[in-house]
C-alpha cells in the first residue's frame, strides 16, 4: 500500500512553506553544491588524479587532518574541564565565563587569525615566553592547532554542559555511599555518561576544524610543503585559475565533511536512542 | 559548522546544585558527621584549583585574543585608530557588510520560519532528510562555500557565457559576496526555529483555528509570539555571521577595494600591507559586534529563562 506524501492536518500553509523551503534549498545550496561534482566528474580521472595526490595537496591533507585532530583532543580535554566548573561550582564572574565560551562562534575568523598571530610571534605577549623554550607556534603546524583549538572548544563545552546538568547526581552519591573511592566515580559514573556528548562535541570541531580558513591562514604562514592547510590551496588554485585543480580538492573535503557529518548524526541519534530507553 | 548547534533552551542550566544530605548521610555513622556536606561534592581545594585551571586556560584561549585586538588596535594611538575607521575604503567597505547583512539575513529569516513551520507542524515523508539538508551548509568549508559560486557564475562556469553576453557580473563583483553570505548563513534561523517549534507542538495552532482565526491570524497571535526570543536568537547569530563571514567570500570577491571588500576581507588587506594598527582598528570594529552578540545571546537565554517560569 501506497502510504500518502503528507498526513492530514488542520494546520494551514503547508504547501506554501514547504515549496518555498525546496525551492530556496535548492536555488542557494543544491545546485550549486552539485556543480563541484559535475565539474569534478567532467574531467578526466588522470587529472583528477593527479590534483588531489600532488605532494603539496598530500602534505595539506596531512596537516588539515593531523592538526584537526590534535586540537579536536585539546578542545575535549579543556572543554570538558570548563563545562565541568562551570556547571558544578559557584564562583564570582561564572556568568561572565560562561558567555565568553561562544566568543569563538561569533568573532570573526579573521579577526582572530590576526589576534592569534599577534599573541604568539616571537615578541607577542604569549610567544615572548615560549621563544626561550625553543618553542616556535607562529607559521609553525603548531600555529596551525592553536588556532583550531581556539574554533574547536566552544563546540565541545556546549555539547558537555547540557549533559553534565542532566546528570543525576544520586548516581554519584550512591557511588560514594558504596564505597567508591573519587577516582572510580569519575571514570565508571561521569564519564561514561558524558562520553557521548565529548564524542559529538569533538566531532563536530573536528568537522568545523578541516574547513576552517580564516583563523589558520594568518598564523600558519603558509610555508608550501610545512604550513599550507587544505582550503588554502584551493584558494590558490583558483588564483592560477586551474579550476579543474580547486574542484578536485574540494570534492575531496566534502565527501571528507559530509561522511563526518553523517556519522555525527547516527551519534546523535544512538545517544537519544539510548537515553530515551534509560 | 555549527555555530548554533546547540539550541537555546539546552545551554540553561538545571538547578541541581542545592546540596542533598539524604543520600550519603542517612546512612549513619561517619557519614553524620559531615551533614552539610554531600559524599559526591568535591573539596575546596581541587574545587578551587578546577576553577583557577579552567578560567586560566579560558583566559590564554578566548580572552588574550580579544583583548589583543583592543590593545593592538590603540597601539599607535588614538588619533591612528579613528584615522584608520574613518579612511574611505573603510566606510565602504562597512556599507558593502551591512549591505550583505541586510540582504542575506531576510531572505535567511523568512526561509528558516518557512522551513521550520513546514518540517515541524507536519509530518511528510522526508521530513528527516529535509532536516539533514539544511544543515549542509554548516558542513562546508567557507572555502568551498565561495567555490561553488564561481563555478555557476564565474567566467568559465555554467552561466559564464551567458552572463557576459549580457554583462551582468555576479562573481568577482557586489552579487556573489551576497550570494556567499547567503549560503554560509542558510541554516541559522531554521537551526533555532525547528527544535523550539517541535517542542511546543500544535495544539495552540489548532486550538485557534477552532476558535475561528484565519491562518494569519493564528500565526501572528500563536506561532509568532511562541517563537520571538528564538527567532531573534535566530537573526542575532546570522547578523553576526553574515557580517564576520571571511572565506566565502573572500573567493568570490576579487579584492577591488573600495569596491568589492567587505570588513574582514579589509582586514586582511590592511594586514597583509603591514599595516597593522589599521588592520586591528578596523577587526576592533567587529569585535565588537562579537560581543554585542554574546551580549545579546545572554540577554536572550535570560528572557527564555524568564518566560517559562
Amino acid at each position: 500500500m501506497l502510504t500518502p506524501f503528507k498526513r492530514p492536518s488542520v494546520l494551514p500553509g503547508f504547501w506554501p512553506a514547504f515549496s518555498y523551503t525546496a525551492l530556496y534549498l535548492t536555488v542557494i545550496v543544491l545546485i550549486p553544491l552539485s556543480a563541484v561534482f559535475l565539474k569534478a566528474v567532467s574531467s578526466s580521472w588522470e587529472h583528477l588524479w593527479k590534483a588531489i595526490s600532488a605532494p603539496n595537496v598530500v602534505a595539506s591533507y596531512r596537516l588539515s587532518f593531523g592538526a584537526s585532530l590534535v586540537a579536536g583532543l585539546i578542545s575535549v580535554v579543556v572543554g570538558f574541564l570548563v563545562a565541568w566548573v562551570l556547571v558544578r561550582y559557584e564562583f564570582p564572574g561564572k556568568a561572565l565565563a560562561d558567555a565568553l565560551v561562544d566568543l569563538p562562534f561569533a568573532l570573526p575568523t579573521a579577526v582572530a587569525g590576526i589576534a592569534l598571530t599577534s599573541l604568539y610571534t616571537e615578541n607577542g605577549w604569549v610567544g615572548r615566553y615560549l621563544t626561550p623554550l625553543g618553542i616556535k607556534v607562529a607559521f609553525t603546524p603548531l600555529g596551525v592547532v592553536v588556532a583550531l583549538t581556539f574554533i574547536g572548544l566552544p563546540f565541545v563545552v556546549r555539547s558537555v554542559q547540557p549533559v553534565l546538568a542532566d546528570a543525576d547526581r544520586e548516581l554519584e552519591e550512591a557511588a560514594a555511599s558504596l564505597g567508591a573511592t573519587r577516582r572510580q566515580i569519575f571514570w565508571r559514573v561521569i564519564l561514561p555518561i558524558v562520553r557521548p556528548a565529548l564524542f559529538t562535541g569533538f566531532a563536530l570541531a573536528l568537522a568545523r576544524a578541516l574547513g576552517e580558513y580564516g583563523s589558520v591562514i594568518f598564523i600558519s604562514g603558509n610555508l608550501p610543503m610545512k604550513t599550507e592547510i587544505t582550503p588554502l590551496l584551493i584558494v590558490s588554485k583558483l588564483e592560477q585559475y586551474d579550476y579543474a585543480g580547486a574542484t578536485a580538492i574540494a570534492a575531496v573535503m566534502l565527501i571528507a565533511s559530509f561522511a563526518l557529518l553523517l556519522g555525527v548524526n547516527a551519534l546523535q541519534r544512538r545517544t537519544r536512542r539510548f537515553m530515551e530507553t534509560e | 559548522m555549527a555555530i548554533s548547534s546547540i539550541p537555546l533552551a539546552e545551554t540553561g542550566k538545571s538547578d541541581r546544585r542545592a546540596p542533598r544530605s539524604v543520600g550519603a548521610g542517612g546512612l549513619g555513622g561517619a557519614a553524620a558527621a559531615r551533614p552539610k556536606q554531600p559524599a559526591a561534592q568535591d573539596p575546596a581545594v581541587v574545587r578551587w584549583g578546577l576553577t583557577v585551571l579552567a578560567l586560566g586556560l579560558l583566559g590564554l584561549f578566548i580572552v588574550l585574543p580579544l583583548a589583543a585586538v583592543f590593545v593592538q588596535a590603540f597601539s599607535k594611538g588614538v588619533a591612528v585608530y579613528l584615522a584608520a575607521v574613518r579612511e574611505p575604503d573603510t566606510l565602504s567597505a562597512i556599507k558593502l557588510s551591512l549591505l550583505a547583512a541586510g540582504i542575506a539575513v531576510p531572505l535567511n529569516l523568512v526561509f528558516g520560519v518557512a522551513a521550520a513551520w513546514a518540517v515541524t507542524k507536519f509530518r511528510f515523508r522526508g521530513r528527516n532528510v529535509l532536516v539533514s539538508l539544511i544543515d549542509i551548509p554548516f558542513a562546508v568549508s567557507p572555502v568551498v562555500a565561495g567555490l561553488i559560486y564561481v563555478l555557476v557564475f564565474g567566467a568559465q562556469g555554467w552561466l559564464g557565457d551567458w552572463l557576459s553576453a549580457h554583462d551582468i557580473r555576479i562573481v568577482f563583483a557586489v552579487p556573489g559576496i551576497v550570494l556567499a553570505t547567503i549560503f554560509v548563513t542558510f541554516p541559522f534561523v531554521a537551526r533555532e526555529l525547528i527544535p523550539l517549534m517541535e517542542s511546543q507542538g500544535t495544539e495552540e495552532e489548532e486550538a485557534a483555528l477552532v476558535l475561528g482565526a484565519s491562518g494569519w491570524q493564528m500565526f501572528y497571535k500563536i506561532t509568532l509570539p511562541n517563537i520571538k526570543w528564538g527567532l531573534l536568537y535566530g537573526v542575532v547569530l546570522c547578523t553576526a555571521r553574515a557580517l564576520g563571514e571571511f572565506g566565502a567570500v573572500s573567493v568570490v570577491s576579487g579584492h577591488i577595494r573600495g569596491e568589492t571588500n567587505t570588513l574582514p576581507l579589509h582586514v586582511e588587506i590592511l594586514y597583509n600591507d603591514y599595516n597593522y594598527a589599521g588592520a586591528f582598528a578596523v577587526a576592533s570594529l567587529l569585535s565588537v559586534v562579537a560581543v554585542v552578540t554574546l551580549a545579546l545571546k545572554k540577554f536572550l537565554e535570560w528572557k527564555t529563562g524568564q518566560e517559562s517560569k
